[in-house]
């Protein structure tokens, strides 16, 4: 076999081996369990419009080198430029373009405005582990500031801020969201980047420390998904995971209400704090006492 | 179309240039160490780039073992991981990449093909040179400070890049800014170089639109990283003051590890902002010399004229321009303002179609050509091939709202992989199949050539092509290891296998290469001259390889464009841009038509 049929034909099983691949591949997208199917809707139609110019350019080429192999007695054909055909090619190209931005605009339309009705949750990432809060009766979150943060108050909610009494604290790397409810989800960072990803909700984005983002998605099945950092935030980024269950309202609500508030976690930590204190004091007259024993023996 | 074709012409005298205005060595170390030949200098370049290369090679090899084979190489660990994507990263993009097409093939190609006889300034060439080892130098020594290089990812996001979180942030990342100022320093020097050589020494009757897509691409792609360097300048100098002095430039109040820090106010975007104005430029500066050289490379060995010549160099002015309207694109889920994702997802897509005019372009070269299947031929196939793989994931990445489940997965290792570093290498290499015999009078050998190629091109393919779809399924980059993941299958595991495996196998095939360049040099079939019957100027000196000052007394006239392969009428199917019109040989009995 010449060399001619051996590129060619390794180009056509090139194109056509990708294809077959795409058809029988084991990896594929994890099934959604958010409303973002438009997403993978925005994924096949991407597919479907590129697909097709890639095959046909490699099946292409390929036929041309067969055809117009090398022949010292012929020429090629001197055709410095060709109006028509260009202006056709980037008029198709164009045409082609403008069918994958548009539905991909229109989507991410949606995905930029949050509807009215979304709850809220905020997800607080530091390196290298995920917290949550919720906002109690009164649907507010309290305001929070680098500088509130201690050990007492790992969320850095401001304490003079009413609306931050009742939020629910989530101090565990688990969260629980109920099915078929809106969420509109607040990234807050406290030290470096990080990325809320799940990969059966489609949507992400990042944790910047100094703003806080968002994104929103609606829960719509049940189940459990893992949480990964997706943003690299040194060298435990790959151990920084999580875990959502998505649940029905009624077990949501038993386990939010098992959760305590900032004010119940605060007068813990008061309490928590106290009962520290007086432990170390009374160890510290113990042993005072104890070092007065040995002088008198002494 | 005056310059595209065989047109009438007067006749005019060569250039006289004086013999003083050249720089003559007087010794070994003045002609081949501390030289101003660009021809030498882009050897030191090239030379340089590949060795460091190598190191990024390695590298990459230690982080595919330790993906396909976690738990099994115990010397890797997730400090030594996160530390060998960031150096290979930086390596492969700034100090292999750039180096070599800018550096390397810049220095080389640019006078020779604009009839030059050296760059315009070539002391500063020299210094850029010396400061680009420097660079490299200063990057090496991060290995050998306490804590070791810096492992914040190549794109050396803020705040985590100087937090005690991630490796060598005491000392790596203060080198690794260094190192990277230099090599803006000494790029621009050679930078201003190639610009002024290309605006300012071209020979007679060599026009701008005469000139090869190689010094287009070169040229508009070394005016893109005069402009956008600077940027990648600022970024580091503010990181560096963040980091030694305690500025707060990308740094808001933070606490770290449980302590508060005195940093207040900075905004960690801004330098996101600040790297992608560089970084996606960055893109093109490596593609750009890409398509120009493999536009070259398709029309010499399909004896044909590169289709549509004017709407390519169009395109390549355009692309350029556009490049610095994109870089946002990096930062769809940064949490950015999400409303810039509108304009940012349409200008991404409006390059995809001046890039995809450039595709239809080559494969129309090839259209009614009249194909040798020879080495650099078969490179420069392979190169439309991976790119427009390449360029398709990017139509994916690049619109928004698909971005979004695919940002931060292997999909977008996979993507960048075969656009920006598959793609442009096979170029490379392609290039160096091609004009070797230039530079050394000797061709590479074929045979271990071909072996070369089939396993880089097929194996890259292997590599790259499966690997978006461990995206898809949503495996993250940037991951030391899995573990257990509840939607990752087995045999997602046993693809990371089989890829490292294809890995190691593509790179024992470039030190298959790196043996062919070091034994063909000197014991190579002796190349007859202009092997190729190439057109372009660079293959019309008078000795080959080039000798000092690249001509004899007289500069070459230029009369035509560089694409004349295959012109109806005249007896050889090429005509070298230096040959005047009543100098074609013709075919019996017919006159040389004004093809236009």
């Amino acid at each position: 076999m010449s060399n001619r049929w051996i590129v060619a034909i390794v180009l056509f099983a090139v194109a056509i081996g990708s294809v077959i691949f795409h058809l029988v591949t084991p990896w594929w997208s994890t099934e959604i369990a958010s409303n973002w199917s438009q997403i993978d809707l925005t994924i096949s139609i991407t597919f479907w419009i590129t697909g097709v110019v890639y095959v046909a350019l490699i099946v292409f080429m390929a036929w041309c080198i067969y055809k117009y192999r090398y022949r010292a007695d012929r020429r090629a054909e001197y055709e410095p430029e060709n109006k028509k055909l260009e202006i056709w090619l980037t008029v198709l190209t164009t045409l082609g373009v403008a069918g994958l931005l548009a539905p991909g605009l229109i989507v991410w339309n949606r995905y930029v405005q949050v509807p009215k009705d979304a709850l809220e949750v905020e997800v607080i990432g530091k390196q290298w582990e995920w917290t949550y809060r919720f906002p109690g009766q009164d649907a507010k979150l309290g305001k929070t500031a680098v500088r509130f943060i201690n050990s007492d108050n790992p969320f850095g909610i401001d304490p003079k801020d009413p609306n931050g009494k009742d939020d629910v604290l989530i101090e565990d790397t688990s969260v629980t969201l109920p099915v078929g409810k809106s969420y509109k989800v607040l990234l807050r960072s406290i030290d470096v980047l990080h990325d809320f990803y799940v990969p059966q909700f489609r949507a992400k984005m990042d944790l910047v420390p100094g703003l806080v983002s968002y994104f929103w998605f609606t829960t719509k099945r049940t189940g459990e998904f893992d949480i990964l950092c997706a943003e690299l935030c040194g060298v435990g980024h790959h151990a920084m995971r999580g875990r959502v269950s998505v649940v029905p309202q009624a077990d949501f609500d038993k386990w939010l209400g098992e959760q305590p508030t900032f004010e119940q976690a605060q007068k813990d930590a008061r309490l928590r704090r106290e009962k520290q204190e007086r432990q170390d004091k009374a160890r510290e007259i113990k042993r005072a006492a104890k070092e007065t024993k040995q002088t008198a023996r002494n | 179309m005056a310059d595209v074709g065989t047109v009438g012409y007067e006749p005019v005298p060569p250039a006289e240039v004086e013999d003083m205005e050249l720089y003559h060595p007087k010794s070994f170390a003045t002609k081949y160490i501390w030289s101003q030949d660009a021809k030498i200098i882009a050897v030191q370049y090239a030379g340089t780039a590949v060795a460091i290369g190598m190191v990024g090679l390695v590298l990459s090899w230690l982080m595919r073992l330790q993906l396909g084979f976690p738990e099994v190489f115990d010397f890797i660990t997730a400090k030594d991981y996160y530390q060998f994507i960031t150096m290979h990263g930086m390596i492969m993009v700034i100090y292999l990449l750039t180096a070599l097409f800018l550096g390397g093939f810049g220095n080389y190609l640019i006078p020779l093909m604009v009839g030059a006889r050296d760059m315009v300034f070539p002391y500063v060439n020299m210094l850029s040179y010396w400061i680009f080892l420097l660079a490299v130098l200063v990057l090496i020594a991060s290995w050998f400070v306490p804590g070791g290089p810096t492992g914040a990812g190549w794109t050396l996001y803020p705040p985590q890049a100087i937090l005690s979180g991630t490796p060598g942030s005491s000392n790596g990342i203060v080198l690794m800014l260094v190192s990277l100022a230099l090599f803006i320093v000494g790029f621009t020097m050679g930078g201003l170089n190639y610009v002024v050589t290309v605006l300012q020494a071209r020979t007679r009757g060599m026009t701008m639109m005469r000139l090869p897509l190689t010094v287009w691409g070169i040229f508009t792609a070394t005016i893109l990283a005069l402009l956008a360097f600077p940027a990648l300048f600022v970024g580091a100098v503010m990181m560096t003051l963040d980091k030694m002095l305690g500025t707060s430039f990308f740094m808001p109040s933070i606490v770290e590890m449980g302590q508060q820090l005195t940093y207040k106010g900075g905004s960690p975007l801004l330098f996101q902002h600040l790297f992608w104005f560089f970084g996606h430029p960055e893109v093109y500066i490596v593609a750009l010399p890409a398509f120009g050289i493999v536009s070259d490379l398709i029309s010499t060995h399909a004896r044909r004229n590169i289709f549509g010549y004017r709407l390519m160099v169009w395109a390549i002015v355009v692309i350029g321009g556009l490049s610095f309207i994109v870089w946002a694109h990096h930062m769809y889920v940064s949490g950015m303002n999400p409303y810039f994702g509108f304009f940012f997802a349409t200008t991404t897509l409006i390059i995809a179609v001046p890039t995809a005019i450039k595709v239809y372009n080559w494969v129309l070269t090839l259209w009614k050509g009249n194909i040798q299947l020879t080495l650099p031929m078969l490179f420069a196939i392979a190169f439309i091939i991976t790119f427009v793989n390449g360029g398709i994931t990017g139509l994916f990445l690049g619109n928004v709202i698909v971005d979004v489940p695919l940002s931060d997965t292997m999909f977008v290792v996979a993507h960048f992989h075969m656009v920006m570093g598959v793609a442009p290498i096979l170029v490379v290499l392609g290039a160096v199949y091609h004009w070797f015999p230039l530079m050394t009078g000797r061709m590479l050998h074929q045979g271990w050539g071909k072996f070369h190629f089939w396993v880089t091109f097929l194996g890259a393919y292997l590599i790259y092509f499966p690997m978006h779809y461990l995206g898809f399924l949503g495996v993250p980059r940037r991951y030391y290891e899995l573990k257990d993941t509840s939607f990752v299958p087995d045999s997602a595991h046993d693809l990371n296998a089989f890829i490292t495996v294809a890995a190691l196998v593509v790179g024992f095939a470039q030190v298959v290469f790196i043996i062919n360049i070091f034994y063909s040099a000197y014991r190579g079939k002796k190349a007859e001259r202009n092997p190729w019957k190439a057109v372009s100027l660079e293959w019309q000196t008078p000795d080959m390889p080039p000798g000092h000052g690249n001509w004899s007394k007289d500069l070459p006239v230029v009369y035509r464009w560089a694409y004349d392969y295959s012109v109806p009428g005249a007896k050889d199917d090429y005509i070298p841009q230096n040959v005047a019109p009543d100098q074609v040989e013709m075919e019996p009995g017919r006159k040389e038509t004004a093809a236009t």
